[in-house]
């Protein structure tokens, strides 16, 4: 019984940091349709700025995350700014272009020396509470409890405010949504801004609970994308559900196989899904336009 | 704009030289005949003299993996230009390639001269077999799975803990001697570069160009796309697949890295600064490219960051590639026209 818990809470918590992870990609892609494959470097980058804040100008930690998760956002405008808006529309040239974003921050990152256990985030709030017997950290908790309420807070974003109204515009339809006087590429803008805002706000609530090593930035694009397949590319509902699925067969995999299958269930989530249905179980995009 | 002031344009025309030796009379000249084998000889020569000139053994080593990478950069230029399909796995193929040879060498004692066929037609059959379900699928998607697929082996390697897991297999042959190792690959990057311009004017390559520009008119066409896409997938495994198998017995070791993403990379930032769609350029820029991550290699992964910026302003700024210039110039000459 004991153990029926444990993957119930621990497959939650971990299905609820993968939709966190997740969210950032699946909102610029939807948008913008420009695959971020810097978004694992985005991660790290608030990581190692809410860290230098922290530990290097002695910021109070909520004073360092939020300037941290906002730089980061300026960051992601930077990128999109200067390097990916001259590519648009060529899907080839923006995969290659943002993951060469991506792998130059994170090997410049290792270049500096930023690797092993030197550092860390501290967690937020310390101690550990039993919930039906399985002892959970607070941390954890914390993590369950915002992911929720920033899908919530997305949702209402995206359906009631101007600008989550005109994402979702052109995340639909971007010549309908043109002719109806929504700047796309101001809005791409702003999709990319939100996208690295979220990739702070998972690497913020997720670091803490491991080292800031520049592996998590390859592991989190892989996790991102394994999520934003199988859930469609670019359907949010999607995301999340798939989320939960991947995360508990992350969680089954890890107690009864072993920690070394975690990623090739990722991999294998996405290579399956891929071959078998391309636009996820919940892609709105049309069969034609993906394979033939 | 008043009318005195005439505004004018570059207008970009044909040599006489080009547009002569088009023709059958380009026999009847030495200018034209020059003109059309200079260039070629030029890369055949440089490629054969190159080792010679090279200072060390380190050096001559260093133009062996240049050679690996330009197999790799061909095959990826093959299958991204003239079919469609942009493969991100080169490590697949470098992989599948490299772990067959290490283990037919290993286990079953067979020479280097066996091997590498074999390893590079099986090779290429078990990387087909596994691309064949993903051959309908398009653009981003099949960039992504092809991404996927050597991560997901180098994982399954590592957890399963089968070919000798993390710690590879070794002791495998090397080759008779340095020179047999060096002109090897250099006659077979020669070899597939001819061969593949070949192809792709041939039928076979007029129909995968087809493929590339409109499927849906192939298939009306009565061709059936899936097997045009195999043959080439076979094709291009096959080149990064003798890569592997020659690496291999360079190293005389096999391991996880042979999946590293450098193998990925590497062709794709080789392909983009060479010139894109023309075979050569590759080459070329695998040539450019390679040396200069050698020479920066004692600053560590900072060579990666150094790649990743060239490709990253070559794709976004200048995303023709040397080839496609160096083309233009020699063929083309420039002047201005009034307007």
């Amino acid at each position: 019984m004991d153990i029926l818990f444990e993957i119930l809470i621990y497959g939650s918590i971990h299905s609820i940091s993968l939709a966190l992870i997740a969210l950032g990609f699946a909102l610029v892609y939807g948008t913008s349709r420009v695959p971020n494959f810097a978004h694992g470097a985005l991660y790290i980058i608030n990581g190692f700025i809410v860290w230098s804040f922290l530990r290097v100008w002695g910021l109070n930690y909520f004073l360092s995350v939020v300037f941290a998760i906002i730089v980061t956002g300026l960051i992601g405008a930077l990128i999109y700014q200067f390097f990916l808006i001259r590519v648009r529309g060529m899907a080839i040239s923006e995969i290659i272009a943002s993951y060469a974003i991506g792998l130059a921050i994170l090997e410049g990152f290792r270049w500096g020396g930023f690797k092993g256990m030197t550092y860390t985030l501290p967690t937020f709030i310390q101690g550990t509470i039993f919930v039906a017997g399985v002892p959970v950290d607070l941390h954890r908790i914390i993590v369950l409890v915002s992911g929720l309420a920033l899908v919530g807070f997305l949702w209402l974003f995206t359906h009631y405010t101007r600008i989550g109204l005109a994402l979702r515009g052109m995340a639909q339809d971007e010549r309908a949504a043109l002719m109806l006087g929504i700047d796309s590429d101001r809005m791409a803008v702003v999709a990319m801004v939100f996208g690295a805002m979220l990739a702070g706000l998972a690497s913020v609530l997720l670091l803490p609970l491991g080292n800031i090593v520049v592996e998590t930035g390859y592991n989190v694009l892989i996790l991102a994308i394994a999520v934003c397949i199988v859930g469609g590319l670019g359907s949010w509902v999607g995301a999340v559900l798939a989320a939960f699925i991947i995360g508990f067969a992350q969680i089954f995999t890890e107690v009864f196989l072993g920690t070394h299958f975690k990623v090739v269930v990722a991999l294998l989530a996405i290579i399956i899904t891929l071959i078998l249905r391309p636009s996820g179980l919940f892609g709105q995009q049309k069969e034609l336009e993906e394979r033939v | 704009m008043n009318a005195t002031h005439a505004q004018r344009r570059r207008e970009r025309l044909d040599r006489g030289l080009k547009v002569r030796s088009e023709g059958i009379y380009a026999l009847m000249s030495w200018r034209e005949l020059v003109y059309l084998t200079l260039p070629r000889l030029i890369l055949i020569a440089g490629l054969l003299i190159l080792p010679f000139l090279m200072p060390t053994a380190y050096w001559q080593r260093v133009i062996s993996i240049v050679c690996i990478y330009a197999l790799l950069a061909l095959s990826f230029d093959f299958l991204a230009h003239f079919v469609g399909l942009v493969s991100l796995g080169g490590a697949f193929f470098i992989g599948t390639g490299g772990y067959l040879t290490a283990i037919l060498n290993t286990s079953f004692g067979l020479p280097p001269l066996l091997t590498i066929p074999i390893a590079t037609v099986f090779g290429a059959v078990i990387c087909t077999l596994l691309l064949l379900p993903c051959l309908p699928l398009r653009g981003v998607y099949f960039a992504i799975v092809t991404l996927m697929y050597p991560l997901l082996l180098m994982r399954v390697i590592e957890a399963l803990d089968i070919l000798g897991g993390t710690d590879g297999i070794v002791g495998i042959d090397s080759f008779a001697n340095r020179w047999i190792e060096q002109y090897f690959i250099i006659c077979m990057v020669l070899l597939f570069l001819f061969g593949m311009r070949r192809v792709v004017n041939q039928d076979l390559g007029l129909v995968l160009r087809a493929v590339k520009d409109n499927d849906q008119a192939v298939r009306a066409s009565g061709i059936s796309i899936t097997y045009y896409k195999t043959i080439a997938v076979f094709i291009s495994s096959a080149m990064g697949c003798l890569a592997g198998a020659y690496l291999v017995h360079l190293y005389m070791w096999a391991g996880l890295s042979t999946f590293a993403l450098d193998f990925s990379i590497l062709p794709i930032a080789a392909t983009v600064i060479g010139g894109a769609g023309t075979l050569v350029g590759p080459v070329l820029g695998a040539f450019i490219l390679v040396p200069i991550s050698e020479l920066l290699r004692e600053f560590g992964t900072l060579r990666i960051v150094f790649y990743a910026i060239i490709l990253l302003a070559f794709i976004v700024f200048r995303s023709e590639g040397i080839m496609v210039y160096g083309q233009r110039k020699y063929h083309q000459f420039e002047k201005w026209t009034k307007v």
